[in-house]
C-alpha cells in the first residue's frame, strides 16, 4: 500500500468514449474513390483552387465546392521533416520522412510519407510519385498509398 | 463605453442526425444566410468568434476545420471559445466595447450524434473527484430534479407543464426538432427514464449550427432598421464541486440577472437555456420573471438542443423578435456545465 505521505503523481480515470465518426459528405466521396485507386479532389467555383482531400468548402472563399476533379498521384514536396523520435501509438518506426506534398493540379498540400530515398537527398521542390499498396489491400483510406518516392525520370 | 447591438441571427435546422455532414458543411449554410440577411460579406467583418467543443464529435481540431466554412483570404481576425457561443457573443461585445471591432460574426455548432453525449459531458467535470465516477449528464440533472421535488419547490406536474408549453411553442419554429401538443396527463403517464426525469424532461440530441452578427452603434444603423441593443450582459458561475452547491438554487443566475439589469424595465419575453424541464423553473425564479412573461416562445432547448449553440439561440431568438418589431425588451439566458453551473444573462432592447 502506498504511504499516504508520498505525493500522488497520477490517478487512473477509466472513462471510455465510443464515436461513430463521420468524415463529411465531400471527404466520404474522396474515401470511396481512393478505395478504387483514384484520387478525387474538388474545385472551388470561385477561385478554381483544387483541394485534395476535399472538405466540401473552399477555405479561401468560404463557399461550397461541388465539382469533382480527378488528380494524378504525382506531385512536389513543399516542406518536409525527418522524424527521429517515436510517436506513442504510431506504428511507423523512425527515422521516417513526413512531407507536405502538393499533388499536380491541386492548390493545397496534403500530408504523407516519403520513402525509398536517402534522407539527406530529400529536398523542397523534389518531384515525387505515389507508391500504392497491393490492390487487394485497398480500403477507404489515404493509406492505400504506402508512401511517395522520388518520381521516375525526375 | 460604446453601445453594441445584435443586427442579425440565423438558426440552422436541428437534426437528430445530420448524416455525413462535417462541421464546415453544417456551418456554411447558416453563416451565409445571416450574412445575406444583414447584407455583409466576410470582408466587412472585422472579428469572428465561434463556440464549439471537439469532444462532441470526437474529432480533434474540428473547431479549426470549421473555419473552412468562412472566406479566410485575405486573413481574418478570429477567436474561439470551447463553450457555448453565447460566450463568443460576450467576446465579440468586448471587442466592440474596446473599439477593436465594429462588425462581428459569431457562430456556434455542435455535432453530438457521433458520440454518446451524456457520457461525453462527464468530461467537463472536476477531473479528480467527479470524472472517475463517470457521472453522465442526465443522471446529474436527475439529482437536481430530485432535490427540487424533495424540497417541495416543484411537482412533476410543474415539470410536465414546462414540456407541454415547449412542444406547443416549438410548432412556430420551423427548425425545432421536437414539437407537438401533448397533454399534461399524457406526459405524466410516460414511463420514467432516469428517475425522476422522463425522456421528455430531457433535451433531444441535436446536430446543428447557428450564426449571429453583432455591431457597434457606429455601424448597426447602416445595416439594420431596428437593432437589438445589448443593454446589459453578465455571466457568473458556481463552484465545480456539485456537493458544495444547493442544487435547487442558482445564485449565479440571480447575480448575473441583477448585474445585467433584468428588473430595470418591463420584460416582454424571455428565452431561458434550460436543457431540462425543472431548470426552467429554477431560472425563472432566480431572474424574478413575472408569471405573465412568455418564456421560450422558440420551444427552448427542450425542443432542440444544439450543444454549444443552444445558448446563442436563446440570445438570437430574443434579438430576432426585437429586430422584427414583435418585442421591445427581452431577457436571454445561456448556461454551461452540469446542473446550471455557469450562467450568462443578457438584456436586449429596441
Amino acid at each position: 500500500m502506498t504511504d499516504a505521505r508520498e505525493p500522488v503523481t497520477g490517478i487512473e480515470v477509466p472513462i471510455y468514449l465510443n464515436y461513430e465518426f463521420t468524415a463529411g459528405a465531400a471527404l466520404a466521396r474522396f474515401l470511396a474513390s481512393i478505395r478504387e485507386g483514384r484520387i478525387m479532389g474538388q474545385r472551388c467555383p470561385g477561385c478554381a483552387s483544387v483541394y485534395v482531400p476535399p472538405r466540401g468548402s473552399c477555405s479561401r472563399c468560404g463557399i461550397p465546392t461541388e465539382e469533382e476533379v480527378e488528380v494524378k498521384d504525382t506531385g512536389v514536396i513543399e516542406a518536409f521533416t525527418i522524424v527521429h523520435i517515436p510517436i506513442p501509438g504510431n506504428p511507423i518506426k523512425p527515422p521516417f520522412i513526413a512531407a507536405s506534398i502538393l499533388l499536380d493540379g491541386t492548390d493545397m498540400a496534403c500530408l504523407h510519407l516519403v520513402s525509398e530515398v536517402p534522407t539527406e537527398q530529400v529536398h523542397v521542390g523534389m518531384r515525387v510519385q505515389a507508391v500504392w499498396r497491393p490492390r487487394e489491400e485497398w480500403d477507404y483510406t489515404f493509406e492505400n498509398i504506402a508512401w511517395f518516392k522520388p518520381a521516375e525520370g525526375a | 463605453m460604446r453601445d453594441a447591438a445584435i443586427i442579425g441571427y440565423a438558426q440552422g435546422p436541428q437534426y437528430r442526425y445530420a448524416g455525413a455532414a462535417n462541421e464546415s458543411e453544417l456551418i456554411m449554410p447558416v453563416v451565409r444566410r445571416v450574412m445575406e440577411q444583414v447584407g455583409v460579406g466576410q470582408q466587412d467583418i472585422d472579428f469572428t468568434c465561434s463556440g464549439s467543443c471537439d469532444y462532441l464529435q470526437g474529432a480533434a481540431f474540428a473547431f479549426v476545420e470549421g473555419l473552412s466554412a468562412l472566406a479566410t483570404v485575405p486573413p481574418i481576425k478570429e477567436s474561439h471559445v470551447e463553450m457555448d457561443a453565447a460566450w463568443a457573443v460576450y467576446e465579440a461585445l468586448i471587442k466592440i466595447w474596446t473599439g477593436e471591432a465594429d462588425l462581428c460574426l459569431v457562430y456556434g455548432f455542435g455535432k453530438s450524434s457521433p458520440g454518446e453525449l451524456r457520457t461525453v459531458m462527464a468530461l467537463q467535470l472536476d477531473p479528480y473527484y467527479h470524472v472517475p465516477l463517470w457521472p453522465d449528464a442526465i443522471s446529474l440533472a436527475a439529482l437536481q430534479a430530485r432535490a427540487m421535488l424533495d424540497s417541495g419547490a416543484i411537482s412533476e406536474r410543474d415539470m410536465a407543464e414546462v414540456v407541454a408549453r415547449s412542444r406547443a411553442n416549438a410548432r412556430a419554429n420551423p427548425n425545432a426538432q421536437l414539437k407537438g401538443n401533448p397533454g399534461i396527463e399524457e406526459l405524466l403517464a410516460e414511463p420514467g427514464f432516469v428517475s425522476p426525469l422522463r425522456r421528455h424532461d430531457c433535451p433531444p440530441i441535436t446536430d446543428g449550427a447557428s450564426a449571429m452578427i453583432v455591431a457597434s452603434a457606429d455601424v448597426a444603423a447602416r445595416y439594420c432598421k431596428r437593432p437589438a441593443w445589448v443593454r446589459g450582459i453578465d455571466h457568473r458561475m458556481e463552484t465545480g464541486i456539485l456537493g458544495a452547491r444547493d442544487l435547487t438554487r442558482s445564485p449565479s443566475t440571480r447575480i448575473a440577472g441583477e448585474k445585467a439589469g433584468v428588473a430595470r424595465g418591463k420584460v416582454d419575453l424571455a428565452e431561458l437555456h434550460a436543457p431540462f424541464s425543472h431548470q426552467e423553473i429554477i431560472l425563472r425564479r432566480e431572474l424574478g420573471l413575472a408569471d405573465a412573461v412568455p418564456v421560450n416562445l422558440s420551444g427552448g432547448a427542450l425542443a432542440g438542443n444544439t450543444m454549444m449553440a443552444a445558448g446563442l439561440d436563446r440570445i438570437g431568438f430574443v434579438a430576432e423578435r426585437i429586430i422584427n418589431g414583435k418585442a421591445d425588451r427581452g431577457v436571454a439566458h445561456a448556461t454551461s456545465g452540469p446542473c446550471l453551473q455557469q450562467n450568462l444573462v443578457a438584456v436586449l432592447e429596441a
